[in-house]
Protein backbone atom coordinates (compact mmCIF):
# COMPACT_ATOMS: atom_id res chain seq x y z
CA UNK A 1 0.00 0.00 0.00
CA UNK A 2 1.61 3.26 -0.74
CA UNK A 3 2.29 5.97 2.22
CA UNK A 4 -0.16 8.30 0.84
CA UNK A 5 -3.16 6.02 1.05
CA UNK A 6 -2.39 4.41 4.49
CA UNK A 7 -2.12 8.33 5.84
CA UNK A 8 -6.27 8.50 4.49
CA UNK A 9 -7.04 5.52 6.31
CA UNK A 10 -6.01 7.07 9.73
CA UNK A 11 -8.10 7.19 12.46
CA UNK A 12 -10.72 10.25 12.38
CA UNK A 13 -9.29 11.84 15.74
CA UNK A 14 -5.25 11.17 16.65
CA UNK A 15 -4.53 9.73 20.02
CA UNK A 16 -2.25 13.00 21.07
CA UNK A 17 -6.28 15.00 20.41
CA UNK A 18 -7.66 12.00 21.95
CA UNK A 19 -5.96 12.01 24.95
CA UNK A 20 -5.84 15.99 25.43
CA UNK A 21 -9.54 16.10 24.82
CA UNK A 22 -10.27 13.94 28.01
CA UNK A 23 -7.74 15.32 30.17
CA UNK A 24 -8.86 18.90 29.29
CA UNK A 25 -12.26 17.51 29.77
CA UNK A 26 -11.69 16.72 33.10
CA UNK A 27 -9.69 19.55 33.66
CA UNK A 28 -12.29 22.27 32.75
CA UNK A 29 -15.08 20.56 34.73
CA UNK A 30 -12.95 20.56 38.37
CA UNK A 31 -11.66 24.26 37.25
CA UNK A 32 -15.17 25.46 36.56
CA UNK A 33 -16.60 23.80 39.71
CA UNK A 34 -13.69 24.77 42.53
CA UNK A 35 -13.98 28.22 39.95
CA UNK A 36 -17.51 28.85 41.37
CA UNK A 37 -16.11 28.05 44.96
CA UNK A 38 -13.66 30.86 44.86
CA UNK A 39 -16.55 33.14 43.35
CA UNK A 40 -18.19 32.14 46.40
CA UNK A 41 -15.81 33.78 48.88
CA UNK A 42 -16.58 37.37 46.87
CA UNK A 43 -19.73 37.41 43.70
CA UNK A 44 -19.06 40.80 42.87
CA UNK A 45 -17.23 41.68 39.92
CA UNK A 46 -15.95 45.06 38.56
CA UNK A 47 -13.51 46.97 36.36
CA UNK A 48 -10.46 48.23 36.83
CA UNK A 49 -7.30 47.79 39.07
CA UNK A 50 -9.23 48.01 42.49
CA UNK A 51 -12.84 46.77 43.90
CA UNK A 52 -14.72 46.03 46.77
CA UNK A 53 -17.73 45.80 48.80
CA UNK A 54 -17.96 49.58 49.04
CA UNK A 55 -17.13 49.58 45.41
CA UNK A 56 -19.44 49.44 42.22
CA UNK A 57 -19.79 46.12 41.13
CA UNK A 58 -21.18 46.02 37.56
CA UNK A 59 -22.11 42.01 38.36
CA UNK A 60 -22.93 40.84 42.23
CA UNK A 61 -25.28 37.86 43.31
CA UNK A 62 -27.34 39.14 46.41
CA UNK A 63 -28.20 36.81 49.25
CA UNK A 64 -30.82 36.68 51.71
CA UNK A 65 -32.71 34.69 54.44
CA UNK A 66 -35.65 34.60 51.48
CA UNK A 67 -34.07 35.28 48.48
CA UNK A 68 -31.05 35.70 46.18
CA UNK A 69 -30.88 37.69 43.05
CA UNK A 70 -28.56 38.42 40.36
CA UNK A 71 -27.84 41.72 39.12
CA UNK A 72 -26.14 42.82 36.40
CA UNK A 73 -25.73 46.70 35.54
CA UNK A 74 -29.34 47.97 36.49
CA UNK A 75 -30.86 45.44 36.07
CA UNK A 76 -32.33 42.44 38.59
CA UNK A 77 -33.57 38.95 37.98
CA UNK A 78 -34.75 36.92 41.51
CA UNK A 79 -32.90 33.74 41.02
CA UNK A 80 -34.19 31.94 44.46
CA UNK A 81 -33.31 28.13 44.11
CA UNK A 82 -30.65 28.21 42.35
CA UNK A 83 -28.31 31.34 42.93
CA UNK A 84 -28.19 33.72 45.91
CA UNK A 85 -30.55 31.43 48.10
CA UNK A 86 -30.99 27.62 48.12
CA UNK A 87 -31.24 24.88 49.91
CA UNK A 88 -28.36 22.18 50.57
CA UNK A 89 -29.12 18.36 50.20
CA UNK A 90 -30.22 18.15 53.80
CA UNK A 91 -33.08 20.97 53.46
CA UNK A 92 -31.41 24.14 55.02
CA UNK A 93 -31.15 27.32 52.82
CA UNK A 94 -27.78 28.25 52.22
CA UNK A 95 -27.33 32.13 51.20
CA UNK A 96 -24.25 31.48 49.23
CA UNK A 97 -23.91 32.27 44.93
CA UNK A 98 -23.56 29.09 44.15
CA UNK A 99 -25.04 25.88 45.33
CA UNK A 100 -23.25 23.06 46.44
CA UNK A 101 -23.93 21.04 43.78
CA UNK A 102 -22.10 23.08 41.19
CA UNK A 103 -18.77 23.44 43.64
CA UNK A 104 -16.17 21.73 44.38
CA UNK A 105 -15.70 21.05 47.29
CA UNK A 106 -19.59 20.88 47.83
CA UNK A 107 -20.03 22.16 50.91
CA UNK A 108 -17.75 26.21 50.75
CA UNK A 109 -14.05 26.25 51.78
CA UNK A 110 -12.59 28.51 49.81
CA UNK A 111 -9.14 26.98 50.90
CA UNK A 112 -10.13 23.67 49.30
CA UNK A 113 -11.29 25.27 46.15
CA UNK A 114 -8.04 26.93 45.70
CA UNK A 115 -6.38 23.62 45.44
CA UNK A 116 -8.44 22.16 43.16
CA UNK A 117 -7.94 25.08 41.16
CA UNK A 118 -4.24 25.42 41.03
CA UNK A 119 -3.57 21.54 40.90
CA UNK A 120 -5.94 21.15 37.73
CA UNK A 121 -5.16 24.87 36.22
CA UNK A 122 -1.27 23.35 36.23
CA UNK A 123 -2.48 20.02 34.50
CA UNK A 124 -5.23 21.54 32.23
CA UNK A 125 -1.48 24.95 30.89
CA UNK A 126 0.94 21.86 30.44
CA UNK A 127 -1.76 19.83 28.65
CA UNK A 128 -2.87 22.61 26.43
CA UNK A 129 0.78 23.61 25.64
CA UNK A 130 1.37 19.85 25.18
CA UNK A 131 -1.65 19.40 22.45
CA UNK A 132 -0.49 22.75 20.55
CA UNK A 133 3.17 21.89 20.27
CA UNK A 134 2.43 18.49 19.20
CA UNK A 135 -0.65 19.25 16.29
CA UNK A 136 1.62 21.49 14.79
CA UNK A 137 4.30 19.05 14.56
CA UNK A 138 1.78 16.80 13.43
CA UNK A 139 -0.11 19.27 11.50
CA UNK A 140 -3.63 19.02 13.24
CA UNK A 141 -3.81 22.50 13.32
CA UNK A 142 -2.57 23.36 9.43
CA UNK A 143 -4.68 20.07 8.20
CA UNK A 144 -8.07 20.31 9.84
CA UNK A 145 -8.08 23.67 11.76
CA UNK A 146 -6.71 26.28 9.72
CA UNK A 147 -9.35 28.49 7.92
CA UNK A 148 -8.74 28.28 4.28
CA UNK A 149 -9.18 31.43 2.38
CA UNK A 150 -11.83 30.36 0.16
CA UNK A 151 -13.79 29.23 3.94
CA UNK A 152 -13.97 33.10 4.69
CA UNK A 153 -16.28 34.01 2.02
CA UNK A 154 -19.82 34.93 4.09
CA UNK A 155 -22.00 32.62 1.39
CA UNK A 156 -19.80 29.63 2.60
CA UNK A 157 -20.29 30.74 6.77
CA UNK A 158 -23.96 31.15 5.54
CA UNK A 159 -24.29 27.94 4.33
CA UNK A 160 -23.03 26.24 6.66
CA UNK A 161 -24.79 28.14 9.33
CA UNK A 162 -28.10 26.61 7.50
CA UNK A 163 -26.86 22.81 7.47
CA UNK A 164 -26.13 23.61 11.07
CA UNK A 165 -30.22 23.81 11.20
CA UNK A 166 -31.28 20.91 9.25
CA UNK A 167 -30.44 17.45 12.31
CA UNK A 168 -30.44 15.48 8.39
CA UNK A 169 -27.41 17.38 7.70
CA UNK A 170 -26.00 17.74 10.71
CA UNK A 171 -25.73 13.47 10.61
CA UNK A 172 -24.14 13.19 7.59
CA UNK A 173 -21.42 15.57 8.58
CA UNK A 174 -19.99 13.35 11.38
CA UNK A 175 -18.03 11.59 8.69
CA UNK A 176 -16.67 15.28 7.28
CA UNK A 177 -13.73 17.10 7.79
CA UNK A 178 -15.07 20.02 10.02
CA UNK A 179 -17.14 22.65 8.51
CA UNK A 180 -16.27 26.29 8.72
CA UNK A 181 -18.09 27.27 11.41
CA UNK A 182 -16.86 24.05 13.38
CA UNK A 183 -13.57 25.19 12.67
CA UNK A 184 -14.20 28.90 13.90
CA UNK A 185 -15.71 27.57 16.83
CA UNK A 186 -12.57 25.05 17.53
CA UNK A 187 -10.40 28.19 16.76
CA UNK A 188 -11.64 30.59 19.08
CA UNK A 189 -11.59 27.67 21.87
CA UNK A 190 -8.42 26.81 21.77
CA UNK A 191 -6.47 29.67 20.63
CA UNK A 192 -8.32 32.51 22.26
CA UNK A 193 -10.55 31.41 25.21
CA UNK A 194 -8.62 28.92 26.96
CA UNK A 195 -5.51 31.62 26.73
CA UNK A 196 -7.81 33.73 27.69
CA UNK A 197 -8.15 32.06 31.15
CA UNK A 198 -4.55 31.67 31.99
CA UNK A 199 -3.76 35.08 31.52
CA UNK A 200 -6.56 36.13 33.28
CA UNK A 201 -5.60 33.59 36.12
CA UNK A 202 -1.79 34.95 36.12
CA UNK A 203 -3.22 38.31 36.06
CA UNK A 204 -5.19 38.25 39.30
CA UNK A 205 -1.92 36.84 41.32
CA UNK A 206 -0.08 39.72 43.17
CA UNK A 207 3.50 38.18 42.62
CA UNK A 208 2.65 37.91 38.55
CA UNK A 209 1.79 41.29 39.49
CA UNK A 210 5.36 41.45 40.27
CA UNK A 211 6.91 39.62 37.55
CA UNK A 212 4.93 40.64 34.63
CA UNK A 213 3.24 44.00 35.52
CA UNK A 214 2.36 44.44 31.63
CA UNK A 215 -0.13 41.28 32.39
CA UNK A 216 -2.33 42.80 34.56
CA UNK A 217 -2.05 45.94 32.70
CA UNK A 218 -3.01 44.61 29.54
CA UNK A 219 -6.58 43.69 30.93
CA UNK A 220 -7.01 46.86 32.42
CA UNK A 221 -6.14 45.81 36.02
CA UNK A 222 -7.29 43.07 38.19
CA UNK A 223 -10.62 43.38 38.84
CA UNK A 224 -10.96 43.77 34.77
CA UNK A 225 -8.61 40.44 34.51
CA UNK A 226 -10.75 38.81 36.81
CA UNK A 227 -14.58 39.86 35.24
CA UNK A 228 -12.43 38.76 31.85
CA UNK A 229 -11.76 35.45 33.71
CA UNK A 230 -15.43 34.74 34.37
CA UNK A 231 -16.53 35.80 31.37
CA UNK A 232 -14.43 33.64 29.12
CA UNK A 233 -15.47 30.62 31.64
CA UNK A 234 -19.06 31.83 30.91
CA UNK A 235 -18.29 31.61 27.41
CA UNK A 236 -16.85 27.96 27.68
CA UNK A 237 -19.78 26.85 29.40
CA UNK A 238 -21.56 27.58 25.87
CA UNK A 239 -19.24 26.23 23.98
CA UNK A 240 -19.79 23.30 25.86
CA UNK A 241 -23.48 23.19 26.22
CA UNK A 242 -23.45 23.54 22.01
CA UNK A 243 -20.68 21.02 21.68
CA UNK A 244 -22.92 18.41 23.58
CA UNK A 245 -25.97 19.35 21.66
CA UNK A 246 -23.81 18.87 18.43
CA UNK A 247 -22.83 15.35 19.72
CA UNK A 248 -26.64 14.27 20.32
CA UNK A 249 -27.54 15.43 16.92
CA UNK A 250 -24.65 14.00 14.91
CA UNK A 251 -25.22 10.74 16.82
CA UNK A 252 -23.70 10.01 20.54
CA UNK A 253 -22.28 6.63 20.46
CA UNK A 254 -20.30 6.79 17.39
CA UNK A 255 -19.06 10.39 17.83
CA UNK A 256 -17.78 9.42 21.67
CA UNK A 257 -16.39 5.63 20.62
CA UNK A 258 -14.24 7.96 18.07
CA UNK A 259 -13.04 10.48 20.59
CA UNK A 260 -12.07 7.46 22.77
CA UNK A 261 -10.56 4.66 20.04
CA UNK A 262 -10.18 7.02 17.50
CA UNK A 263 -12.83 6.04 14.61
CA UNK A 264 -12.42 6.12 11.34
CA UNK A 265 -11.38 8.93 9.10
CA UNK A 266 -13.26 9.65 5.52
CA UNK A 267 -12.17 12.95 4.66
CA UNK A 268 -10.11 14.47 7.50
CA UNK A 269 -6.45 15.19 6.15
CA UNK A 270 -6.66 15.20 2.55
CA UNK B 1 -36.75 4.52 21.35
CA UNK B 2 -34.58 7.24 20.54
CA UNK B 3 -35.94 9.04 22.77
CA UNK B 4 -36.21 6.58 25.51
CA UNK B 5 -32.28 6.20 25.03
CA UNK B 6 -31.68 9.75 25.22
CA UNK B 7 -33.37 9.93 28.52
CA UNK B 8 -31.86 6.99 29.84
CA UNK B 9 -28.00 8.82 29.06
CA UNK B 10 -29.62 12.21 30.58
CA UNK B 11 -30.57 10.18 33.30
CA UNK B 12 -27.28 8.13 33.78
CA UNK B 13 -25.20 11.71 33.23
CA UNK B 14 -27.29 13.16 36.08
CA UNK B 15 -26.42 10.24 38.75
CA UNK B 16 -22.93 10.31 36.83
CA UNK B 17 -22.62 14.33 37.70
CA UNK B 18 -24.15 13.49 41.83
CA UNK B 19 -21.29 10.56 41.76
CA UNK B 20 -19.11 13.33 40.52
CA UNK B 21 -19.31 14.91 43.22
CA UNK B 22 -19.54 12.63 46.29
CA UNK B 23 -16.26 11.30 44.59
CA UNK B 24 -14.70 14.37 44.62
CA UNK B 25 -15.90 15.26 47.93
CA UNK B 26 -14.23 12.55 49.16
CA UNK B 27 -11.49 12.74 47.61
CA UNK B 28 -11.25 16.46 49.55
CA UNK B 29 -11.21 14.44 52.63
CA UNK B 30 -8.44 12.25 51.66
CA UNK B 31 -5.06 13.67 52.95
CA UNK B 32 -3.06 11.66 50.54
CA UNK B 33 -4.96 13.62 47.69
CA UNK B 34 -4.69 16.99 49.48
CA UNK B 35 -1.20 16.78 49.38
CA UNK B 36 -1.34 16.18 45.55
CA UNK B 37 -3.50 19.11 44.91
CA UNK B 38 -0.99 20.63 47.49
CA UNK B 39 1.95 20.14 45.53
CA UNK B 40 0.47 22.97 42.83
CA UNK B 41 2.21 25.28 45.94
CA UNK B 42 5.45 24.19 45.25
CA UNK B 43 5.36 24.60 41.45
CA UNK B 44 3.45 28.50 42.09
CA UNK B 45 6.41 29.06 44.91
CA UNK B 46 9.48 27.91 42.67
CA UNK B 47 8.03 29.13 39.39
CA UNK B 48 7.16 32.92 40.88
CA UNK B 49 10.35 33.38 42.40
CA UNK B 50 12.37 32.03 38.99
CA UNK B 51 10.24 34.35 36.55
CA UNK B 52 11.73 37.62 38.41
CA UNK B 53 14.75 38.48 39.33
CA UNK B 54 13.59 38.06 43.24
CA UNK B 55 13.70 41.31 44.35
CA UNK B 56 11.12 42.57 41.55
CA UNK B 57 8.91 45.42 42.92
CA UNK B 58 5.01 44.97 42.53
CA UNK B 59 3.12 47.80 41.02
CA UNK B 60 3.15 50.57 42.24
CA UNK B 61 0.02 53.70 42.01
CA UNK B 62 -0.65 57.32 42.08
CA UNK B 63 -2.71 59.58 44.83
CA UNK B 64 -5.46 59.48 42.01
CA UNK B 65 -5.81 55.66 41.66
CA UNK B 66 -6.26 55.21 45.74
CA UNK B 67 -9.75 53.08 46.48
CA UNK B 68 -12.07 55.15 48.29
CA UNK B 69 -12.81 53.12 51.03
CA UNK B 70 -9.65 50.69 51.97
CA UNK B 71 -12.15 47.95 53.28
CA UNK B 72 -10.95 46.00 56.24
CA UNK B 73 -11.29 42.34 56.81
CA UNK B 74 -10.54 39.09 59.31
CA UNK B 75 -9.95 41.01 62.66
CA UNK B 76 -11.01 44.06 62.76
CA UNK B 77 -10.75 45.25 66.40
CA UNK B 78 -8.61 42.55 68.99
CA UNK B 79 -10.65 43.79 71.51
CA UNK B 80 -8.65 42.59 74.57
CA UNK B 81 -8.35 45.43 77.78
CA UNK B 82 -4.62 45.51 77.42
CA UNK B 83 -5.04 46.23 73.48
CA UNK B 84 -8.36 49.03 74.33
CA UNK B 85 -5.40 50.50 77.09
CA UNK B 86 -3.10 50.91 74.69
CA UNK B 87 -5.24 52.31 71.87
CA UNK B 88 -6.64 55.13 74.73
CA UNK B 89 -3.54 56.28 74.69
CA UNK B 90 -2.56 56.43 71.07
CA UNK B 91 -0.38 53.01 71.28
CA UNK B 92 2.04 55.13 73.19
CA UNK B 93 3.15 52.00 75.04
CA UNK B 94 3.39 49.43 71.95
CA UNK B 95 6.27 47.46 71.55
CA UNK B 96 7.84 45.80 68.66
CA UNK B 97 10.21 42.70 69.87
CA UNK B 98 12.48 41.25 67.91
CA UNK B 99 13.77 37.27 69.18
CA UNK B 100 15.06 34.39 68.37
CA UNK B 101 17.34 34.31 65.73
CA UNK B 102 19.25 37.25 65.90
CA UNK B 103 22.57 38.03 67.24
CA UNK B 104 20.84 41.40 69.08
CA UNK B 105 17.45 41.11 69.52
CA UNK B 106 15.63 44.24 70.14
CA UNK B 107 12.75 46.14 71.00
CA UNK B 108 11.51 49.22 69.51
CA UNK B 109 8.68 51.36 70.34
CA UNK B 110 5.99 53.11 67.99
CA UNK B 111 7.95 56.32 68.35
CA UNK B 112 11.39 54.87 67.99
CA UNK B 113 10.39 52.77 65.10
CA UNK B 114 8.69 56.14 63.67
CA UNK B 115 11.65 57.65 63.85
CA UNK B 116 13.88 55.28 61.72
CA UNK B 117 14.30 56.11 57.75
CA UNK B 118 10.33 55.30 56.15
CA UNK B 119 8.64 54.22 53.35
CA UNK B 120 5.64 55.24 51.28
CA UNK B 121 3.87 52.95 48.72
CA UNK B 122 1.05 53.02 47.49
CA UNK B 123 0.21 49.00 46.11
CA UNK B 124 -2.62 47.23 45.82
CA UNK B 125 -3.75 44.82 48.15
CA UNK B 126 -5.17 41.82 47.24
CA UNK B 127 -7.82 39.41 49.45
CA UNK B 128 -7.61 35.41 48.31
CA UNK B 129 -11.17 36.03 48.46
CA UNK B 130 -11.10 38.03 44.90
CA UNK B 131 -11.56 41.93 45.96
CA UNK B 132 -8.44 44.55 45.68
CA UNK B 133 -8.08 47.75 47.21
CA UNK B 134 -5.44 50.35 46.37
CA UNK B 135 -4.17 52.19 49.65
CA UNK B 136 -0.72 54.22 50.55
CA UNK B 137 1.14 52.71 53.36
CA UNK B 138 4.07 54.58 54.96
CA UNK B 139 6.56 52.08 57.83
CA UNK B 140 9.93 50.90 58.22
CA UNK B 141 11.06 48.94 55.72
CA UNK B 142 11.60 45.37 57.45
CA UNK B 143 15.83 45.54 56.10
CA UNK B 144 16.66 48.60 58.68
CA UNK B 145 15.23 45.61 61.45
CA UNK B 146 16.60 42.98 60.38
CA UNK B 147 20.44 44.83 59.82
CA UNK B 148 19.67 46.47 63.27
CA UNK B 149 19.27 43.57 65.03
CA UNK B 150 21.78 41.31 62.54
CA UNK B 151 19.57 37.96 61.45
CA UNK B 152 21.86 34.90 62.11
CA UNK B 153 22.78 32.55 59.32
CA UNK B 154 21.11 30.08 60.63
CA UNK B 155 17.48 31.69 60.33
CA UNK B 156 15.22 30.92 57.08
CA UNK B 157 11.80 32.45 58.38
CA UNK B 158 10.22 35.52 60.40
CA UNK B 159 7.35 34.70 62.37
CA UNK B 160 5.21 37.79 62.78
CA UNK B 161 2.87 37.31 66.78
CA UNK B 162 0.06 39.42 66.80
CA UNK B 163 -2.40 40.86 69.37
CA UNK B 164 -5.66 39.90 67.66
CA UNK B 165 -6.90 36.07 67.75
CA UNK B 166 -9.89 34.58 66.00
CA UNK B 167 -11.64 31.50 67.80
CA UNK B 168 -9.51 31.82 70.59
CA UNK B 169 -6.24 31.16 68.83
CA UNK B 170 -4.13 33.97 68.04
CA UNK B 171 -3.17 35.65 64.53
CA UNK B 172 0.47 35.03 63.12
CA UNK B 173 1.95 34.48 59.81
CA UNK B 174 5.57 34.08 58.80
CA UNK B 175 7.52 35.13 55.40
CA UNK B 176 10.90 33.95 54.32
CA UNK B 177 13.84 35.89 54.57
CA UNK B 178 13.58 37.10 50.37
CA UNK B 179 10.70 38.71 51.35
CA UNK B 180 11.64 39.45 54.77
CA UNK B 181 14.33 41.68 52.65
CA UNK B 182 12.45 42.64 49.76
CA UNK B 183 12.03 46.43 49.57
CA UNK B 184 8.42 46.73 49.32
CA UNK B 185 8.12 44.77 52.63
CA UNK B 186 7.52 47.73 55.74
CA UNK B 187 6.02 47.33 58.89
CA UNK B 188 3.22 50.36 58.30
CA UNK B 189 1.64 52.72 60.90
CA UNK B 190 0.22 54.88 58.66
CA UNK B 191 -2.58 54.66 55.94
CA UNK B 192 -3.66 56.83 53.47
CA UNK B 193 -2.22 59.49 54.67
CA UNK B 194 -3.38 59.08 58.62
CA UNK B 195 -2.61 56.97 61.63
CA UNK B 196 -3.50 53.39 60.78
CA UNK B 197 -7.02 52.97 61.93
CA UNK B 198 -7.67 50.03 64.36
CA UNK B 199 -9.93 47.40 61.25
CA UNK B 200 -6.67 47.67 59.29
CA UNK B 201 -4.41 46.81 62.06
CA UNK B 202 -3.53 49.40 64.12
CA UNK B 203 -0.30 50.24 65.08
CA UNK B 204 1.63 48.11 62.86
CA UNK B 205 0.85 46.35 60.17
CA UNK B 206 3.24 44.15 57.90
CA UNK B 207 3.40 44.72 54.15
CA UNK B 208 4.41 41.89 52.23
CA UNK B 209 3.26 43.54 48.71
CA UNK B 210 4.23 39.85 46.55
CA UNK B 211 1.64 37.62 48.26
CA UNK B 212 -2.10 37.78 49.13
CA UNK B 213 -4.02 39.48 52.38
CA UNK B 214 -3.66 37.02 54.63
CA UNK B 215 -0.02 36.91 54.67
CA UNK B 216 0.15 40.56 55.94
CA UNK B 217 0.06 40.36 59.44
CA UNK B 218 -2.22 42.78 61.74
CA UNK B 219 -1.48 44.40 65.43
CA UNK B 220 1.98 43.04 65.34
CA UNK B 221 3.85 42.49 68.41
CA UNK B 222 6.74 40.59 67.85
CA UNK B 223 9.02 39.21 65.29
CA UNK B 224 11.48 35.68 65.63
CA UNK B 225 13.68 34.97 63.30
CA UNK B 226 13.59 30.59 63.40
CA UNK B 227 15.20 27.83 61.36
CA UNK B 228 11.98 26.51 61.02
CA UNK B 229 8.23 26.66 61.08
CA UNK B 230 7.51 23.62 63.58
CA UNK B 231 6.63 23.67 66.94
CA UNK B 232 5.19 27.36 65.97
CA UNK B 233 1.07 26.95 65.65
CA UNK B 234 0.72 23.47 64.06
CA UNK B 235 3.97 23.80 61.96
CA UNK B 236 2.23 25.29 59.24
CA UNK B 237 3.33 29.21 59.04
CA UNK B 238 0.23 31.20 59.82
CA UNK B 239 -2.90 31.49 61.27
CA UNK B 240 -5.57 30.34 57.92
CA UNK B 241 -2.54 27.72 56.99
CA UNK B 242 -3.43 26.26 60.36
CA UNK B 243 -7.13 26.61 60.80
CA UNK B 244 -7.89 25.54 57.19
CA UNK B 245 -5.82 24.80 54.08
CA UNK B 246 -4.45 27.83 52.92
CA UNK B 247 -1.22 28.02 51.39
CA UNK B 248 2.11 29.31 53.24
CA UNK B 249 3.08 30.67 49.87
CA UNK B 250 -0.08 33.16 48.76
CA UNK B 251 1.59 34.72 45.41
CA UNK B 252 -1.35 33.47 43.35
Amino acid sequence: MPKESRIRQQSRHRLTTRLWHWINALCLLVLLMSGLTIFNAHPRLYWGEYGANDDYAWMAVGSSETFGYLRVGQARIETTGFLGNWQDSEGRTRTLAFPGWATIPSSYSLADGRRWHLFFAWTFSLGLALFMIRSLWNRHIQNDLQMRRKEWRPSNIWQSFCTHTKISEIRKSADKGYNVIQKLAYIMVIFILLPLMILTGLAMSPAMDANWPFLTDLFGGRQSARSVHFLAAFLLVVFFLIHIVMVFLSGPLRQTAAMITGGQDREIGR
Amino acid sequence: MTILTRRKLIGSAAIGAGGLLTGCDALNRNPAFQDILASAETANFAVQRALGDRMELASEYEITDLSPTFRANGTRDPGTPEYAASAAQGFANWQLRMTGLFDRPQQFSLAALQSLPQRTQITRHDCVEGWSAIGQWTGVPLKILLDIARVQDSARFLVFDCADSLGGRPYYESIDLLDGFHPQTILAHRLNGSALPIANGAPLRLRVERQLGYKHAKYVTGIQAVASLAGIGEGKGGYWQDVANYEWYAGI
